[in-house]
């Protein structure tokens, strides 16, 4: 099956007045057509930022200052700004958190939507509506033939992210970043949504790239997974493995914080300390200093991620060669 | 909707009402109404005369109610400088502010919206740089300094253009325009480019700053990660959103040309209500003073409530009324 | 005093203001300004207004860098001799006294207002901001205009010269405190809420105390932005109301007074007379300005 996305040791840094500081740090992992690989990790681990580079739109001064981002195998992350537009919507969709502030309150939603496809499809205006009302149709939101043409404010929460989900989806990409896309949304609806974004890319055959903290979702949608922490990645796997038999200390530990109704625990389990500061990554593995499986080496060198049953972990426990 | 423009009326009519009050004690009780009119020498009888006349033995509230009933219809009686009605002095100065501010205005908005949008858009270049900094210098002028130099440059130095009055003017019934003489062009310019200054300025930085904040969005953050047109998301969704808010404060601005041109007319020795007004204040001259405060409070009121309309109409999320879900999920 | 001194320099406002040259050139400006006013006692060269130091011979005298200018006189001199330098000394130091009275007491007023208005809250609040609403809808000048005109009325002509002063910072800073009022009000709001004022509510300390002990250290902040902005505003709108007669009279005239008189020369030929007061005007408005952009962008938390 070959890869929709590639990330080979991405690196970003920001400059900033007390000097440069790396956001990411050699990330690396690939997304295969017609997948859905969960990014998860807590906040500040760099996930939002990998997603703002694929698409190119990181924020100034963060800049990539190394590694290679491959759409379809081809390099997309030195490409000009003008060149890059046309892959944005076309070849990747992007979704955000917030449906209320990502939809501009002043043009329709039909207008929004049409204007996307003209945008990218050679066709006309007449089409591209009847196209939008298509696909208002197909994120389940009722009379979208009168609907089509009212505002966002007009939309509850739940109706908004699906109008976002068919903008995504509207100029037909290969592979859609969803950058916490039921965070602001009501429990009850989050399902709703997150089984509508997996249903209208399976039936599309495009990959998603799910960025989220919820370990939930990612449970019921990935088909892979990837953790991220301080910047770095710490395991990639199939979400069974790496939720059931999780090989990266942090993995468990996250694993293990995560109440289950059919755990008899007295209290929660903790990871003792917090992620450290983007100024203050410890040397070596990034993760020592909370590590219960701590070892020596730990603190000289970084561990690339190296396999680990059918994952591949960060980790010098799967060191199987120096051992 | 409808409840909402009679709402807005009758806070107009409540501050036309204050405003009108303020003007009565200013005309009822600054200084002895009956000595400015008859002078230090009348005798006894004659102020009791008079006094009854001007019917200033009646109740204050009906007094009050008098003077209403008058400014209503433009009645303010007699300037103590001139000795001339007020409302035929202020009828004739009137068309000379007004053909001055509304090109003061055209002036301030034709320059000032692009030079803001083009400020936000291109941020670093060398010619935004220039434009912030002039705009800094124009907020740091006054207006009367910058009509000076203006004088000094064109009118004393190159002797292009002249610095004092309105030229010829062409009468059409009550009003009297300078807009169809090219001595009243010329006349026009000077004073214009003083007046549009100030405003242009704060217009300038106010659609930069709203358009580098709509360009923060989420919405605009959206847009670009479809793939639109860098025109289509800095003309299309960034300008109109801009816009919105720029209009009202815009319209609000208004007023305050209006005003400023007393200074303006002053410099050029324009002959128009704000020239009228600073003479008033200087000798004194109450009912002046109280009926340039009235007509600028309607203009003001007046103004204020079309900008409120322009705003149901400009922005979809008043007229609906918000909040207003679509229902189901 | 001087430890809290350099504790203050290594602080992130010293520091934002050491690498905005901006900044710095402004505030060089502003002490040169304010030492020549506050100094012009002891520094200017000549005083304008010792009668018996000026010379109607030397009047109208261009600046030094003219074929008929002189040392004497660095800037020239006006209609009755007075030397331009001293007068724009003593001229600044008028427009700076007026305008930081102005800006101080709206300044008192309107945190005053505000608090109490945010405070107490109900129909106080609701009369208070209605009539900062109505007057904020009409310019600065304006309403300075109509107090001073009131007061013309209302005194009698040879006591107009007395009043000028006290009128004219009356005037400003009743046009200027609505500003201040709302800004304090908001905060008020905003801090009424919090957990230490209930606290100290429950405690029983007096609502007074609670809002200026409390309340009002955090509400400087804004404050200061405002009173910079503003300090310029009056500055200006001294200015001219003195240029259009209804200010500082001539017998110690502010800049505004000074440029109203050169205007009678400016088609003579005389241009100096008016521009000089001109520039110093400039100058102090655009360095009071510069100096409150700066303070504005290093106090705002967002662009960190």
């Amino acid at each position: 099956m070959s890869n929709v996305l590639e990330l080979k040791s991405l690196s970003v840094e920001f400059p900033t007045r007390r000097g440069v500081l790396k956001a990411l740090d050699e990330v690396s992992f690939s997304i295969a057509a017609g997948e859905v690989v969960g990014v998860v990790g807590e906040s500040g681990a760099g996930k939002s930022l990998t997603g703002a580079s694929i698409i190119g739109l990181l924020e100034p001064p963060g800049r990539i200052c190394g590694g290679e981002i491959l759409l379809e195998g081809r390099r997309i992350d030195q490409l000009p700004d003008d060149e890059m537009r046309r892959i944005r919507g076309r070849e990747i969709g992007a979704i955000f958190q917030d449906p209320l502030t990502s939809l501009n309150p002043l043009y329709t939603v039909g207008q929004q939507i049409a204007e996307t496809i003209v945008t990218h499809l050679p066709v006309s205006w007449a089409q591209a509506r009847e196209r939008a009302i298509e696909l208002l149709e197909a994120t389940g939101i009722p009379a979208a033939r009168e609907r089509i043409d009212h505002y966002p404010h007009q939309f509850s929460g739940g109706m908004r992210q699906r109008v976002v989900i068919a903008l995504a989806l509207a100029a037909e990409p290969k592979l859609i970043v969803a950058d916490e896309p039921t965070t602001a949304l009501d429990v009850s609806i989050q399902a709703q949504i997150i089984e509508l974004l997996k249903r209208l890319c399976r039936e599309q055959g495009t990959a998603v790239m799910l960025i989220t903290h919820d370990m939930g979702v990612i449970a019921e949608t990935a088909d892979r997974v990837v953790v991220m922490y301080a910047g770095r990645v710490a395991e990639v796997g199939p979400v069974r493995d790496v939720i059931h038999a999780p090989r990266h200390p942090y993995t468990s530990g996250l694993m293990g914080s995560i109440p289950s109704v059919h755990q008899h625990a007295e209290r929660l389990v903790q990871i003792d300390g917090a992620m450290p500061r983007l100024n203050a990554i410890p040397k070596g593995c990034a993760f020592n200093p909370r590590c219960p499986q701590v070892m020596p080496r730990c603190h000289l060198e970084r561990p690339e991620l190296m396999p680990a049953g059918s994952s591949r972990a960060a980790c010098w426990l799967h060191d199987k060669e120096n051992a | 909707m409808f409840a909402f423009i009679v709402r807005r009326l009758i806070q107009a009519v409540g501050v036309m009402l204050s405003v009108a009050l303020l003007a009565f004690i200013l005309f009822q009780y600054v200084g002895d109404p009956v000595t400015i009119m008859l002078g230090q020498d009348a005798t006894e009888q004659d102020r009791v005369e008079l006094r009854d006349k001007l019917g200033l033995n009646d109740p204050a509230v009906v007094q009050f109610y008098h003077f209403v009933l008058n400014a209503a219809q433009g009645e303010f009686g007699l300037s103590l400088r001139q000795g001339q009605k007020v409302s035929s002095l202020l009828r004739e100065r009137l068309p000379a502010t007004l053909e001055l501010s509304f090109a003061a205005a055209l002036i301030a908005l034709v320059v000032g919206v692009p030079l803001g949008v083009y400020t936000a858009l291109k941020r670093r270049g060398w010619l935004s740089q220039a434009v912030l900094a002039f705009s800094l210098l124009g907020v740091s002028l006054p207006t009367f300094l910058i009509g000076i130099l203006l004088i000094l440059v064109f009118s004393v130095q190159l002797g292009w253009l002249p610095s004092y009055g309105r030229g010829d003017t062409v009468k059409i019934g009550w009003w009297t325009t300078g807009l169809l003489t090219k001595d009243g062009w010329l006349h026009l310019i000077l004073p214009a480019i003083t007046l549009s200054l100030f405003q242009l300025t704060l217009v300038l930085r106010l659609v930069r700053s709203e358009m580098l904040e709509v360009l923060r969005a989420d919405y605009i953050k959206f847009a670009r990660a479809r793939g639109l047109t860098k025109r289509a998301i800095h003309f299309g969704h960034a300008l109109k959103n801009t816009l919105v808010p720029v209009i009202t404060i815009t319209g609000l601005q208004l007023g305050g040309i209006i005003a400023f041109a007393i200074v303006t007319e002053t410099v050029f020795q324009w002959p128009g209500m704000g020239l009228l007004f600073i003479q008033a204040v200087q000798f004194a001259d109450i009912p002046v003073m109280a009926a340039y405060l009235c007509l600028i409070a309607l203009i003001f009121v007046v103004i204020n409530l079309i900008v409120d309309l322009l705003y149901f109409v400009v922005d979809p999320r008043l007229r609906a009324g918000v909040g207003r879900s679509g229902g189901g999920h | 005093m001087k430890g809290s001194l350099a504790k203050f320099w290594e602080g992130d406002l010293a520091w934002s203001w050491r690498h905005t040259p901006v900044a710095v050139v402004a505030t060089v400006i502003l002490l040169v300004m304010l030492v020549s006013a506050f100094g012009a006692g002891w520094i200017a060269p000549h005083n304008p207004f010792d009668l018996a130091t000026i010379d109607l011979m030397d009047a109208l005298k261009p600046p030094v860098w003219h074929q008929d200018g002189t040392a004497k006189y660095l800037l020239g001199t006006d209609s009755q001799g007075r030397d331009l330098l001293s007068a724009i000394m003593y001229g600044t130091r008028v427009s700076l006294l007026i305008g930081l009275a102005s800006v101080i007491l709206a300044m008192l007023i309107g945190i005053v207002l505000g608090l109490v208005s945010g405070y107490v809250g109900g129909r106080v609040d609701a009369l208070i901001m209605r009539v900062a609403d109505v007057q904020l809808s009409f310019p600065a000048i304006l309403i300075a205009l109509l107090i001073d005109g009131v007061a013309r009325a209302v005194v009698p002509k040879d006591m107009h010269e007395i009043i000028a002063f006290p009128v004219l910072v009356g005037a400003i800073a009743l046009a200027g405190w609505p500003q201040y009022a709302r800004t304090v009000r908001g905060s008020t709001l905003v801090e009424k809420n919090r957990e230490y004022v209930q606290a100290a509510r429950v405690i029983g300390i007096s609502k007074p105390v609670i809002m200026f002990r409390h309340v009002l250290p955090n509400v400087l902040g804004p404050v200061t932005v405002l009173a910079t902005v503003h300090l310029a505003t009056a500055i200006i709108t001294e200015a001219t109301l003195s240029f259009l007669g209804v200010g500082v009279p001539p017998t110690s005239p502010s800049l505004g007074t000074l440029i109203r008189i050169g205007n009678d020369f400016l088609f003579s030929g005389e241009w100096w007379i008016t521009i000089f007061p001109g520039v110093a005007l400039v100058l102090l408005v655009l360095s009071v300005n510069l100096l409150g952009d700066w303070l504005r962008d290093a106090l705002n938390p967002r662009l960190n």
